[in-house]
């Protein structure tokens, strides 16, 4: 009756390994069909922080298997602020992975900042969101949260906070993170721009003293084009990866959202 | 002895049983399509080949080569439609010298689908299959099992289901060279959109019984947009821990070595930043 | 005479031995070693549902069959219910979890009706939205999936939201949900969302559509998914949710079938005749 469902076309072509269904037991014994409650939804998101802000993008694309669900499903969410509209908000989290989850998780945080707010009457700050974070996918160890998060805002002395989880609650904060379906592919590209990795001072003379170059904080108008193109390389490569780029600059100021568009095929 | 060489099996089986994953082929999770008009047949594809989600190749030829007038879109692993497609064509010239007529499309029909259904699907190409002889125009799919169909209109691959929602929509009767190929070219758009296996551009080819037109990069609507930001490395930037030069006398020593000139040996140019 | 009133007019246990409870659940007096049973697998299935926004409002349709497997069981099943006067849902996979579904809409819809007076044009802000809807309807279907015991459909929410624009969202077994101007499930995916996107490739152009258009691409759609998904039929719903409230049609036939290619075809290689 598995043929019956109406969620997967039957086919005879290679699969994506998600798709693949975890089978507990050894070969040869009998297939029990059961239940698999997680699926991948695709897409990537990436974050940057810099000495007085923090920028966290991500696609607006939602995979299953070889279908484009939607064009356009936000990754990333205010946390806390006032009311549905979150005004005020400080803290951007960005989900990738299984949607359903990332919505779930979204939810809880937010209300858990917001909760902070009323019982204490002042915002929380990144810090303790981050390692509240960490602890609301940590208790769901058994059955997690099947995301990758970033979370990222502005901490106490004014500079660029960026936070990175796997999906049980492992966390640390980083100068810069991608997650997702092409993570792979933009963090090295960030590793080599960002942080400078295998880049020498290139008058210096060749050999093992040569040093190598320093990682000097970017300026808001370098991340934002890093950013898109990181993002235009991805869609290049990746077939998960399009449709809408959305990107959150966190300042002291507040939020900005900013949205372009990116390749639909 | 001809054929395939089977000696690795046993030893891949018993790898397999113990988990070692089958190596990923590039597949043309594709759509291709085809289209039988008045005057002739049109068949198209996509230029987009994946392994895994990652695209493998941007801009693929999925259109083969069998006869002057008798073309092949192929869908399935990469290496099997070429493959396929390649030894269909050669045994086919062989058979054209032999008998001194003009290739029948029925019979690369026939020879393709008796060559797959002896590999009973392990060969995984699935195939629109096209072209003029002195019998009329033809077109049928054949799939890697060697089962055939003979269609005005047909569509394969990943995005086959959005390409024939374009033909249920779309087709009709006696149409001419214009609205075919404008029609296929929809039928491919409708699956570089839609389905994550098929992108990049249309290639399309005509077939008349007078003519064959490739039309390679029909249309190409996903053009990429120029880079934010300039990529160039100031020189001295990588390090080097050992340099040695081999000069082009001391390897002519070994190998022939032979000046290529300008860039028409290169067959497709890569894509480099300016 | 056995004096005992549950026993009358039941088989004899000294006749006919005692009632054997063995395949029932433990609540209902099953064996304790016998395990509580969910859904693994859907039985009876209804396939794609298929929606569509336009400037005012939202057009949704759904075939009546249900199958059993290949086998076309039930002809006339109503997919698309309707919500007060504000939505519509349209149900894909599982029949009897659809209808467990219903029986909970039906139940909060009494609930709604007793809190507000919603005879009261005055007080339409009252209402449960669309988007109201959808929330609830996810939670329920994220809920059941998180306790393994899935709701197996595919659910299209549509109608309008508390502004009184159109909304056009999705829930889904495992309680993913996302929204886009034309959506289709199941087989719809593959075969009508291709051609909702042509017409309507993003949030502008809906607003652009009008309601003429929209159903006639919605009806072109179905024929579609008729000549192609194996599991469909030519008699489906469609309804049409605007300002005016629900317009439920439950017996459209396909119109204008082409089958122009048919007579053409002579076997499927070599043969000519």
């Amino acid at each position: 009756m598995a043929a019956l469902s109406s969620y997967s076309m039957p086919t005879e072509q290679p699969a994506f390994s998600f798709q693949n269904q975890p089978q507990s037991h050894a070969s040869g014994g009998p297939t029990q069909h059961s239940f698999y409650p997680y699926t991948d939804n695709g897409g990537s998101t990436l974050g940057i922080s810099g000495s007085s802000f923090t920028i966290i993008a991500g696609d607006t694309r939602m995979t299953s298997g070889y279908n484009i669900l939607t064009r356009y499903a936000p990754k990333l969410f205010r946390i806390g602020g006032e009311g549905p509209e979150h005004a005020g908000a400080k803290i951007v989290l960005s989900v990738v992975g299984f949607a359903a989850d990332g919505q779930a998780l979204q939810e809880r945080l937010d209300m858990v900042v917001k909760m902070y707010r009323y019982q204490h009457g002042k915002d929380m700050s990144v810090h303790a969101c981050a390692q509240r974070l960490s602890h609301i996918l940590y208790n769901k160890r058994f059955f997690p949260y099947y995301v990758q998060a970033i979370l990222g805002g502005i901490d106490e002395e004014g500079v660029g906070a960026l936070y990175s989880y796997d999906p049980v609650g492992s966390y640390e904060r980083e100068q810069c993170r991608a997650a997702g379906a092409a993570a792979s592919l933009i963090m090295p590209f960030l590793d080599n721009q960002v942080n400078l990795k295998n880049q020498y001072e290139p008058d210096a003379p060749q050999g093992l003293e040569k040093p190598q170059l320093q990682p000097q904080p970017l300026d808001r108008q370098t991340v934002e084009e890093l950013v898109r193109d990181a993002f235009t390389s991805a869609v290049e490569r990746h077939i998960e990866v399009g449709d809408g780029l959305q990107m959150m600059v966190i300042t002291k100021d507040g939020i900005e959202e900013l949205y372009s568009p990116l390749k639909q095929d | 002895m001809p054929g395939f060489d089977f000696s690795n099996h046993n030893r891949n089986l018993a790898l397999h049983a113990q988990g070692v994953p089958l190596p990923k082929a590039t597949s043309t999770g594709t759509t291709i399509v085809g289209c039988i008009y008045d005057g002739g047949v049109v068949i198209a594809a996509d230029t987009r080949a994946t392994s895994g989600p990652i695209v493998a190749d941007k801009n693929c030829e999925k259109l083969h080569y069998i006869a002057p007038q008798i073309w092949c879109a192929g869908a399935g692993t990469a290496a099997d439609t070429e493959f396929t497609t390649a030894l269909i064509s050669s045994n086919l010239e062989l058979h054209a010298l032999s008998t001194g007529r003009k290739p029948r499309v029925v019979t690369v029909m026939t020879m393709l689908k008796q060559h797959l259904f002896r590999y009973q699907g392990h060969i995984g190409a699935y195939l629109v299959v096209a072209g003029c002889d002195p019998t009329g125009n033809h077109l049928f799919t054949v799939h890697a099992h060697g089962s055939t169909d003979k269609l005005p209109y047909v569509t394969m691959g990943s995005g086959s289901l959005a390409a024939m929602s374009v033909f249920e929509t779309q087709w009709k009767r006696d149409m001419n060279r214009d609205e075919a190929v404008k029609l296929c070219a929809e039928a491919i758009q409708a699956g570089i959109f839609n389905d994550l296996g098929s992108g990049s551009n249309v290639d399309v080819c005509v077939i008349t019984p007078e003519k064959t037109h490739l039309l390679r990069n029909y249309i190409t609507p996903n053009v990429r947009e120029k880079k934010m930001r300039d990529y160039k490395f100031k020189r001295g930037t990588t390090a080097v821990l050992n340099e040695k030069i081999i000069t082009k006398e001391e390897i002519s020593k070994y190998v022939v070595v032979e000046d290529v000139p300008g860039e028409q040996a290169v067959g497709e140019k890569m894509e480099v930043d300016q | 005479m056995n004096h005992n009133p549950q026993a009358w007019g039941r088989p004899r246990d000294d006749v006919y031995g005692a009632y054997n409870s063995q395949y029932l659940p433990q609540h209902h007096g099953g064996p304790s070693a016998h395990p509580t049973t969910h859904t693994q697998s859907p039985i009876v299935t209804g396939t794609s549902v298929i929606a569509i926004k336009y400037s005012t409002g939202v057009v949704i349709a759904a075939d009546n069959l249900a199958s059993y497997g290949s086998l076309a069981r039930f002809t006339d099943v109503k997919r698309l219910k309707p919500f007060n006067r504000k939505a519509v849902v349209g149900f894909g996979g599982d029949v009897s979890d659809m209808q467990y579904l219903d029986r909970l809409l039906s139940s909060l819809d009494v609930q709604e009706n007793y809190s507000h007076n919603n005879d009261d044009p005055e007080d339409t802000k009252a209402l449960m939205s669309a988007k109201n809807l959808h929330t609830y309807l996810a939670k329920v279907m994220y809920k059941r999936r998180s306790d393994f015991n899935p709701l197996w459909n595919s659910l299209l929410i549509c109608g309008l939201d508390e502004k009184n624009k159109p909304f056009l969202a999705t829930a889904d077994l495992l309680g993913t949900t996302y929204s886009a101007p034309t959506l289709a499930t199941g087989f719809g995916a593959h075969l009508a969302q291709p051609l909702l996107r042509k017409a309507v490739p993003d949030e502008e152009a809906s607003q652009k559509l009008d309601k003429e258009t929209a159903v006639e691409v919605v009806r072109e759609c179905m024929k579609v998914l008729f000549y192609r998904d194996a599991r469909s039929m030519n008699e489906y719903s469609i309804a049409v949710v605007d300002e005016k409230g629900v317009e439920l049609k439950e017996k459209e036939k396909l119109e204008n079938q082409s089958w122009a290619f048919a007579d053409q075809i002579r076997g499927y290689g070599t043969q000519t005749v």
